[in-house]
């Protein structure tokens, strides 16, 4: 077993992943499920943007990780504060 | 409405934030990066900051308002170009005084993109932030 096949292994599981946290998306009954879902969604972006750095040997994919990892939570903190101030009225 | 957590988090993540849009800023010539992007996170540092201390303090912390941001900003671009003509070249032609250290005209232009993009996207944020 050659150590790539475990990247190749990740990217697949990290995918599947991403598409389970949008199916949580589509159906999620309530709004925080939803966020919570599209959080989930920017935290598997950047792991398949990290696997893509190691696969393409790209640097370029590591700035995207970063990028994403500091500020996925944004849109989470703005959807929280929506939320709170839907449920005040 | 104001939460702790939030507030902790963002005091750790702005210095990060702005440190992390100035090397991109720095870095973009050859490689992945430039004043567009550099701006856009230094933009979501103070949208953060607005998240976290409000709109007034962010104002507050950014010194200048984004206005004057993004006038200057284009300013700055349009100087880079007009240096071209003033060297005997042409108009947004690339003069390079010191080229082992990547320092020319194209980095002042870009960094009148930089200071654009925080202008434009600072100015959309707070007038949302504030009417929200």
């Amino acid at each position: 077993m050659r150590p790539e096949m475990l990247v190749y292994a990740a990217l697949v599981l990290v995918s599947a992943a991403l598409l389970i946290a949008f199916v949580r998306v589509v159906r999620g009954p309530t709004l925080p499920d939803r966020v919570v879902a599209v959080d989930l969604i920017g935290v598997c972006a950047a792991g398949l943007s990290v696997l893509g750095a190691a696969v393409s040997g790209q640097r370029g994919f590591l700035d995207a990780a970063v990028v994403i990892a500091l500020l996925g939570f944004l849109g989470t903190v703005a959807y929280a504060r929506y939320a709170e101030k839907e449920s005040l009225k | 409405m104001t939460s702790l957590i939030l507030r902790t988090g963002a005091r750790v993540l702005m210095p990060l934030l702005l440190l992390f849009g100035v090397f991109l800023l720095l870095r973009g010539h050859n490689e992945p990066g430039g004043g567009f992007v550099g701006g856009l996170v230094v933009a979501a540092a103070y949208a953060l900051h607005s998240f976290a201390f409000g709109v007034a303090a962010a104002r507050r912390a950014l010194l200048v308002s984004p206005r004057r941001l993004t006038a200057s900003g284009l300013l700055l671009a349009l100087g880079s170009g007009l240096l071209g003509p003033a060297g005997g070249k042409e108009f947004l032609a690339s003069l390079w005084p010191a080229p082992e250290m990547g320092i020319g005209t194209p980095l002042l232009f870009d960094l009148g993109v930089f200071l654009v993009v925080i202008g434009v996207v600072l100015t959309m944020t707070f007038t949302l932030f504030e009417e929200l």
